[in-house]
């Protein structure tokens, strides 16, 4: 199966008066049509970053230093800006992570919904208006005609985030990306939009870029997923292989800190915090926080190996077990 | 839901209203000169003058006094005027549809320059227009009118001939059309009086160019600054994600959210056009309210001072009021609560 969405050694720096942050440092994944494809890390590991790189959203300080972003064939960063105004919100599109706050707070909510049906269906009123309230419906908004009458601050935030992913798939995208979609929501409201966007994704096929930083929605949702750490693309797998054999420290690290009942042992909290990217040093950039760290890894910077189809794992430990148990560990998954 | 939000606005603004009564009435105290010695006349002996206080109730306790002047503003009655012989009332009110037409037309001016410059000066942060657009602001507002004004009459009457003389509303071959609002720009619209539209709106130019260059400053500092914030907020990012052309984000969806603040600075802008108006007045010969007090007061007459001064403070309170109101209307947030 051919990648909907390639994204190759992708680099973005933020220009600051001390030099460049290296937000992104050469970031590689890939997305295939119809699943759901997981970007996991802390806060402040380039995820976010990533996710407006892709449709080109980042303003200056913010800096594209190399890359491409092959979406369908084409390389999103050499389109021309008309041509990429036909991707956004058509081919490809986003839901926010604070949903009460990315509505426009002065409009009310179907005619956002409805705007965006016109723009790019190229629908009448009429049929936009309909197309509009049949989608509500469909993200579980009942009495949806007083309901798209409303504006943003008289709904509750799972339900502004349900006209997000409305108005998100209502132009039948092929790539939604979905940026920590339940941040600030209950536990019970946020497992309604998850299980909510996994649905309007096998009915769609569109494909799902989710980002978060909790594993346990990984685990629940996810098709494969990429590991990111201070910018970098640490380790990629099939979801049930990065759960049963992480290969990295980082994820290994992570999967700990994750609380869970079925584990006798306590969750442990990642040492140290993401390192600054504002001229990191050579090598692997978790040498720092590394439990298995040797003396290579902080000269060069480990390469991206293969280390089974569908996963690969940038690591020395992972690559070359000079510490016993490095690679196998990990198992408790 | 609107209706009791409004009478609870006036209701408010009751007290501050009673509060400018008390200091235009201090005002007489203030303004040098006895009004019973200028209305006795130059020739009045002393005895006349103290029956002239006596008949006004200068001789009474200042309470009093007080009281018969607030009974007298609640009826409508002002007093009168020593330089024209009329009730202050009658002669304000003829002069009011003048300085608000001026004021309306410096409106205008502000914000058809303020605005987009305002929004440009956002979009393009540290652009070209950003740095001229704030020069000018600041040149607005550190030239004072009368120096405008003059240097505006100097080159587009004097040295270019395309402005008319700065004699008043209308040029004087022209019949001022029916009075309906008494703004002759309206009237002679309303009328079709279309010699007189010309006429009007040739001679608002420069008095309303002057004023409106010199309150164009804070309505585009405002408009920058509240664009700026928008323009970094959650929904124009999500506007931006959705492939809406940068048309629409820009000025529907970021500048409709600038409404508030905008109209805010509006409503201040508009009350001290009114009173600010004296200096463009007088430079234009224009016969509004701020000559008419500047005239008064180079005759030590008191009583149009203090009603100029009582008027603005009520133009003001209604324009706060206006202000609450219009928010209630444009942003669905304030209506509900
Ligand atoms: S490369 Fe070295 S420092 Fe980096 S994660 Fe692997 S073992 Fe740890």
């Amino acid at each position: 199966m051919s990648d909907l969405l390639r994204i190759e050694n992708l680099t973005v720096h933020f220009d600051t008066d001390d030099g460049a942050v290296e937000a992104v440092d050469g970031a590689s994944f890939s997305i295939r049509p119809g699943e759901i494809f997981g970007l996991v890390g802390e806060s402040g590991s380039g995820k976010s970053v990533t996710a407006l790189t892709i449709l080109r959203l980042l303003r200056p300080p913010a800096r594209i230093v190399s890359g491409r972003i092959a979406f369908e064939g084409r390389d999103l960063l050499a389109l021309a800006a008309a041509d990429m105004r036909h991707v956004r919100g058509a081919r490809i599109s986003m839901v926010f992570q604070s949903p009460r706050t990315s509505l426009n707070p002065v409009l009310p909510v179907g005619a956002q919904l409805e705007r965006v049906i016109r723009l790019h269906a190229g629908a009448s009123a009429r049929e936009a208006r309909e197309r509009a309230l049949a989608m509500l419906r469909e993200c579980g908004i009942s009495e949806v005609e007083r309901r798209a009458a409303q504006y943003p601050h008289q709904l509750s935030g799972g339900m502004c985030q349900r006209v997000m992913i409305a108005m998100a798939l209502a132009t039948s995208p092929r790539l939604l990306l979905a940026d920590e979609p339940t941040t600030g929501l209950d536990v019970s409201i946020a497992a309604q939009i998850l299980d909510l966007l996994r649905d309007l994704g096998h009915r769609t096929g569109a494909s799902i870029l989710l980002i978060t930083h909790d594993l346990g929605v990984v685990a629940g949702l996810c098709d494969r997923v990429a590991v990111m750490h201070a910018g970098q693309i640490v380790e990629t797998a099939d979801v049930r292989r990065l759960f049963h054999a992480p290969a990295h420290p980082y994820t290994r690290a992570l999967l700990r800190s994750v609380p869970r009942v079925d584990r006798e042992f306590a969750m442990e909290p990642i040492p140290g915090a993401v390192p600054s990217l504002l001229a990191p040093p050579p090598g692997c950039r978790f040498a720092s926080r590394c439990p298995v760290v040797m003396p290579e890894c902080r000269i060069e910077r480990p390469a991206v190996t293969l280390l089974e189809v569908d996963h690969t794992v940038s690591c020395f430990a992972a690559v070359t077990p000079v510490r016993a148990g490095a690679p196998a560990e990990g198992g408790d998954g | 839901m609107l209706g009791w939000y409004v009478a609870k606005r006036i209701l408010l603004a009751i007290p501050t209203l009673f509060g400018v009564t008390v200091i235009t009435f201090a005002l007489t105290y203030l303004l040098p000169g006895n009004p019973a010695l200028v209305k006795a006349g130059p020739l009045a002996t002393p005895e006349h003058i103290r029956e002239m206080e006596r008949q006004m109730g200068l001789d009474q306790p200042v309470v009093v006094q007080y009281g018969r002047y607030v009974t007298g503003v609640l009826r409508g009655d002002l007093g009168e005027s020593s330089m024209t012989g009329r009730p202050v009332l009658q002669d304000l009110m003829q002069r009011v549809p003048a300085t608000l037409e001026l004021t309306l037309a410096s409106l205008v001016v502000a914000v058809l320059a303020g605005v987009p410059l305002g929004v440009i000066a956002a979009v393009r942060r540290d652009g070209i227009v950003d740095h001229v657009s704030r020069l000018l602001g600041v040149a607005g507002v550190a030239m004072p009118t009368f120096w405008t004004g003059l240097l505006a009459l100097y080159v587009f009457f004097y040295a270019l001939g395309v402005a008319p003389p700065p004699l008043g509303r209308l040029d004087n071959s022209v019949t001022p059309p029916m009075t309906i609002t008494g703004m002759y720009a309206f009237d002679a619209l309303l009328t079709g009086h279309w010699r007189a539209l010309g006429s009007a709106l040739h001679q608002l130019v420069l008095p309303a160019l002057t004023l409106g260059f010199s309150v164009m400053a804070p309505l585009m500092r405002m408009v920058r600054a509240t664009m700026l914030e928008v323009l970094e907020s959650d929904y124009i990012k999500a506007a931006w994600a959705a492939g809406l052309p940068r048309r629409t984000v820009i000025y529907g969806d970021a500048l409709r959210n600038c409404l508030i603040p905008v109209i805010t600075i509006l409503g201040v802008i508009f009350g001290f056009l009114m009173a600010g108006n004296v200096v463009v007045e007088v430079v234009f010969a224009w016969p509004g309210i701020g000559n008419y007090a500047v005239t008064s007061l180079m005759s030590k007459d008191s009583g149009p001072i203090q009603s100029f001064v009582l008027f603005v403070a009520v133009v003001y309170v209604l324009v706060n009021l206006a202000v609450d109101v219009v928010y209630g209307l444009v942003d669905p947030r304030i209506r509900l609560h």
